[in-house]
């Protein structure tokens, strides 16, 4: 036993001496740049300010080339970037979330297409690519990578969560390379700019006004939730919340992880319990089986809001109910890469770029649906890829490099 | 008899041990190789620091988990707990600490011991409510995860620099983190090989009825293996804290650490059934993993294809090292004349253990 | 043995004899089972009506049929992990390779099967003649035909197959009295149970019980058991075919249908009383088990339970659940000297004694009466004995201890 005690003392002071001769070598860390206090917790998602903010971009005409939503922006703080101007085909490198859900996967396609115009265009060289599949952890060490080992000459980065990857985007910034951040943000303006839609406030704000509209003081709306704890998908409901709060719509929420046999009991269940007038979703993800959860049930169509999914679109079109596709723009996925490009042009880019983010209401969907045509399933409209080659047939059969 | 005599079982599983983590190491260099071959040929360096800075941080956090997952292993128990263990321990920490250098020693400490409690609630009820390790441990976990559910929306709490720096700084291309991960494999092993605690486990683990009948207490192995796996994922949520720099309640669920875990240490050679294994072959399966994993994103092989990559690794592996072990193991069966054992049986397996411990002799 | 339990029914205890099941383990599921049927019906009454209890009965169809095949297996002393992705793939093969031509529902359909069957062929071979756990073969299989499917397809996103083959898991047969509707799903888990109850009580569905139950004597029996255990492997991967087929047409295509089922399944079969590392359970106390599981989770939303909270309660169910039937195991040993079925009680003191004899003496005689004995833990009769023997083993993880055994027999 004594011989343990003898081991373990040994262990702890060989501890110490790594723990020091740890912080002597050179840490790859910055020191915080920003006040640690500033980073408080936020238990609750809704935010007042953000609220009334993007509520206001809303009904901004967004400045931009006409036709082309995903180089538009909207009240845009414009930064210089000529120090980053240099000629020449340029590598980037893509730390990516993930292309685990739909969505992302529509995206994905469509920047590798836009890839492809700026590769022959001479623009950029190759895209380096690592891809998380949803962790923290693998995406921090992904973009430890490209700053050791990448050769990259600008970082673009899809972060899986936003505050855990603030160390992580400031590291890449202390490279001096551009960074470029889009879709979640993160906690740091080092970046030389985020690019995003207006966001999830907008979204909870369009389709709970909407659902208001359309339903009656004491009507029920049913919540359709994927996950909790995602910023982008929490502040969503955090706003339809409040409105349906203050409209006197009873609203209940569910988490379902996009699962539509869950979507489909969950209805199920709350139709056996009374009436549903209306459904609420943060992602049209499984929509579908919501709706064939009221056909089944023998229950009237509800007043309902879903996502610019095709399964959607088209469901909404062949039962025609009353509905909306809130849109959380897809066509975002484009933007970076052409960001890219400006920013080594030297041309000037804002800040924070927010991406017009407008729903798709009962008018448009006919127009949608032609476009989309042969289009599968898990689409998304407004992917904004119209003009890029290799339109329709890479995206209608979801090739995924 | 294994319990009894503390010689005799000291040294059968050394020589034991050599023989595993051989095919282990074996594999890892042939892992190391195809890999650095493959690397090569998209025109980078396998071998440079960043790349191996890169496999090293890979190994570290599910190293953590996967040395506590050995001893539960070892003791014929499972452990599904241990993402959900992680993510708790990461909020506490960051909580706790609140960006404030100072709370670091109360935040570990804090941690540490809710993880302990964790892992004694595992440990006593597959010991004292006879619960099979694989539903007590599924059943803890889910109830972690609705308190993590219900009380965290989203990431919480700042950690300090100082502790940030952990995640972060390396001595060369080691990251601190790897090292502080070999630190605990190695006090690990040294409890499996010099602590009376260590001993038992593989007698419990080996067959639990002739542990009783040789005098072991045979819950307390089993409990304590219970608590260190819970220990063990705690460091692991302390490690992703700190290289996250806040608590996240999904941070255990999004690396898949349950199951991974038990991949790793079964690929390290230890037995799923109990009994026999090492420390050293898990960290040895922690990086056949890292290195997979590290060259299939050098190569930027798509996401999907990762995912069935890593199914055919890991069964590959435990089929090259299960073969193995029954060839080598024939021969001997077929002189042992004595007869073959079921685990149902009380009597009887006194008989089979010592048909084991030839085996093993 | 099972003629004496069926004197006692006849001597007319059959109340105490009930009573006395329903507390034991294996009949505590569906104790479980009609409290909380009787709960949510007492917060929503309409839930009782025929109508919507065959509504219910058509949800639970899918996972009640994933947990008939994973009993199969979990009582051969293995487990199946890649039953969920094998949901899912089939799904996603029916999405896109039937689109929406009926005509290819049949063919497509038979393709399913197979690809199943094969499936299920491939862990059963690698877990028998690789001797790899399979607890890790089935993990492998998991991570590899969930990735493979979405490879494929560039992940899943083509749409719903046609109507037609939809209606298998979304209709039924309408007009019917008192029901309203009787759904397909209602019917296809009915004939399921009913051929799993039947092929359990077969001579190869009790080889499979033997074998987990005891790998060696099994083997002494005559089984071949590398083709018992594939056989099992086999049966839970076309269960989960099945259940694919039915939620396609309940839920329609996404990745993440199936999502979770293999430990959905795990959890309903112990639920149902069955030991995990083989050899005892009850196959319609498993399909019990996934019916006492789904009436928890809509229980819980009927009684406005916060959705984050219901991971918890089925947590905390399942641990008091598998802790009441170990410990009443005990106590029960301890209590009595005597239980309902003596024969098995005796016979039953170890089996590793009967192997021991079956090895040292090797008459066949000795070895094909251990076979009908151990065979005979089918029958609901309680056998508390080894039961407790095995509940006290703390978690064995049967797979490998089989693979092992087996090693040291086989040669």
């Amino acid at each position: 036993m004594r011989r343990k005690y003898a081991v373990a003392s040994a262990m702890v002071g060989a501890l110490a001496l790594l723990t020091m001769a740890g912080c002597t070598t050179d840490p790859n860390v910055a020191a915080p740049t920003e006040d640690a206090g500033a980073t408080e917790e936020a238990v609750e998602w809704f935010d007042q300010e953000l609220f009334d903010k993007q509520d206001a971009e809303r009904d901004v005409v967004p400045e931009g080339p006409e036709g082309q939503p995903w180089l538009q922006y909207i009240n845009a703080e414009m930064v210089d970037t000529s120090e980053f101007a240099s000629e020449g085909a340029k590598k980037a490198c893509f730390a990516n979330a993930s292309i685990s859900n739909p969505w992302r996967q529509t995206g994905w396609i469509t920047m590798n297409q836009q890839l492809k115009v700026l590769q022959d265009a001479g623009v950029i060289s190759e895209m380096e690519t690592r891809d998380a599949q949803d962790s923290d952890d693998t995406q921090i060490a992904d973009i430890d990578y490209f700053i050791n080992e990448g050769n990259c000459d600008i970082f673009l980065i899809s972060p899986n969560s936003t505050a855990a990857m603030t160390p992580a985007v400031e590291r890449a910034c202390d490279t001096g390379k551009p960074v470029v951040v889009f879709d979640r943000g993160v906690q740091t303006d080092c970046p030389v700019t985020f690019i995003h839609p207006i966001g999830g406030f907008a979204w909870g704000i369009d389709t709970a006004e909407f659902l208001i509209d359309e339903l009656d003081e004491g009507d029920k709306v049913v919540a359709l939730r994927i996950l909790p704890g995602v910023d982008v998908l929490e502040q969503r409901w955090a706003a339809a919340e409040k409105l349906f709060d203050e409209a006197g719509i009873e609203a209940v929420d569910y988490f379902t992880g996009a699962d539509p046999a869950e979507i489909k009991k969950i209805i199920s269940d709350e139709l056996a319990k009374g009436d549903v007038q209306g459904i609420w979703m943060d992602a049209g993800d499984g929509a579908v089986a919501a709706i064939e959860a009221f056909e089944d049930a023998g229950a009237d169509y509800p007043v309902m809001t879903g996502e610019d999914e095709m399964s959607f679109l088209r469901k909404w079109k062949e039962t025609g109910l009353t509905g909306l596709a809130p849109v959380y723009s897809n066509f975002q996925w484009r933007t970076p890469l052409l960001a890219a490009q400006k920013i080594f042009a030297g041309e000037e880019v804002p800040q924070e770029w927010v991406l017009p983010q407008s729903p798709i209401t009962e008018e448009e969907v006919d127009e949608y649906l032609a476009l989309n045509e042969n289009m599968p399933d898990g689409h998304y409209a407004k992917f904004g890829g119209e003009d890029l080659p290799g339109y329709p047939q890479v995206w209608e059969d979801r090739i995924i490099p | 008899m294994s319990a009894t005599t503390p010689t005799a079982r000291r040294a059968t599983p050394r020589r034991r041990r050599l023989d595993s983590s051989l095919i282990v190491g074996i594999a890892l260099v042939a892992v190391i190789a195809i890999g650095a071959v493959l690397v090569a040929s998209v025109g980078r360096n396998f071998f440079s620091a960043g790349n191996i800075r890169d496999i090293l941080t890979g190994m570290s956090v599910l190293g953590f988990v996967a040395i506590g997952q050995t001893l539960v292993i070892l003791c014929a128990s499972l452990d599904l707990s241990v993402p959900y263990v992680v993510s708790l321990s990461s909020l506490i920490a960051a909580d706790l600490m609140a960006g404030n250098p100072a709370n670091i020693p109360m935040a570990v400490v804090a941690v540490i011991v809710v993880a302990a409690v964790i892992g004694l609630a595992n440990g006593l009820i597959v010991t004292k409510l006879k619960v099979n390790g694989f539903i007590a441990t599924l059943g803890t976990g889910l109830i972690i995860k609705g308190y993590l559910d219900t009380n965290y929306k989203g990431t919480s709490g700042q950690v300090p620099w100082e502790f940030q720096l952990i995640g972060a700084t390396g001595i060369g291309p080691i990251p601190v983190s790897t090292l502080l991960m070999l630190l605990v494999a190695l006090a690990g092993a040294f409890f499996l090989a010099r602590t009376r605690t260590g001993n038992h486990m593989f007698a419990v683990g080996g067959n639990e009825q002739v542990a009783r009948l040789s005098g072991i207490r045979t819950a307390r192995p089993l409990i304590v293996a219970h608590m260190l796996c819970s220990i063990t994922a705690a460091l692991a949520g302390l490690l992703l804290a700190s290289r996250l720099g806040v608590g996240s309640p999904v941070v255990g669920t999004q690396g898949g650490y349950d199951l991974l875990s038990i991949a790793a240490v079964v690929l390290g050679g230890t037995l799923l059934m109990g009994g026999r294994g090492s420390i050293w072959g898990t960290i040895g399966g922690v990086a056949i993993f890292a290195v997979v994993d590290n060259v299939m994103s050098v190569m930027q092989v798509n996401p999907f294809l990762k995912d069935v990559v890593r199914g055919v690794v890991i069964v590959a592996a435990v089929a090259v090292y299960t073969s193995r072990s029954v060839d080598r193991r024939r021969p001997r069966f077929a002189n042992a004349s004595a007869p073959p054992t079921g685990p149902d049986g009380a009597g009887g397996d006194v008989d089979g253990n010592d048909a084991r411990e030839e085996a093993r002799a | 043995m099972t003629a004496v339990s069926t004197d006692r029914r006849d001597l007319g205890s059959r109340l105490a004899d009930l009573g006395r099941t329903l507390v034991s383990p294996r009949g505590a599921v569906f104790l479980l089972l009609i409290v909380l049927l009787v709960a949510i019906t007492v917060l929503n009454p309409s839930f009782a009506e025929p109508s919507q209890f065959i509504r219910f009965i058509q949800r639970v169809a899918p996972i009640a049929i994933v947990a008939i095949g994973q009993y199969f297996v979990i009582v051969g002393g293995e487990f199946d992990l890649s039953m969920g992705s094998v949901v899912t793939a089939q799904v996603v093969i029916a999405g896109n390779l039937i689109g929406q031509d009926e005509a290819k529902s049949l063919p497509v359909l038979a393709l399913m099967l197979a690809f199943g069957a094969l499936i299920g062929l491939v862990n059963g071979l690698i877990v028998s003649f690789l001797k790899v756990p399979s607890f890790i073969v089935t993990l492998g299989m998991m991570l590899a035909l969930l990735g493979g499917t979405l490879y494929w397809t560039g992940g899943a996103a083509t749409g719903n197959p046609a109507d037609g083959f939809r209606e298998i898991g979304r209709g039924g047969i309408r007009g019917i009295p008192v029901i309203d509707i009787l759904p397909w799903s209602v019917l296809v888990l009915a004939v399921v149970l009913a051929v799993a109850i039947w092929f359990s009580k077969r001579p190869f569905g009790r080889t499979i019980i033997a074998l987990g139950d005891n790998p060696t004597t099994a083997r002494f029996a005559g089984a071949r058991s590398w083709w018992v255990k594939t056989s099992t492997f086999m049966i839970s991967s076309l269960s989960a075919t099945i259940a694919g087929v039915l939620l396609v047409g309940y839920a329609g295509v996404h990745p993440s249908v199936g999502r979770g089922y293999e430990f959905i399944a795990i959890t309903a079969v112990v639920l149902g009383g069955v030991v995990l590392g083989g050899g005892r359970g009850w196959v319609v106390a498993a399909a019990a088990g996934a019916f006492a599981l789904e009436a928890l989770f809509t229980l819980l939303n009927f009684a406005g339970v916060p959705s984050t909270y219901r991971d918890a309660v089925q947590g905390a169910i399942i641990i008091i659940a598998v802790a009441y039937s170990a410990t009443t195991f005990r106590a029960r040993r301890r209590g009595k000297g005597i239980d309902p079925a003596p024969a098995a009680s005796t016979t039953i003191p170890d089996a590793s004694a009967e192997a021991s004899d079956a090895a040292s003496g090797g008459s066949p005689g000795t070895a094909t009466q251990t076979s009908p004995d151990t065979a005979t833990q089918t029958s609901p009769a309680p056998a508390e004995e080894r039961d407790a023997e095995a509940s006290a083993r703390p978690a064995s993880i049967p797979s490998t201890s089989r693979a092992d055994n087996e090693t040291k027999g086989g040669s």
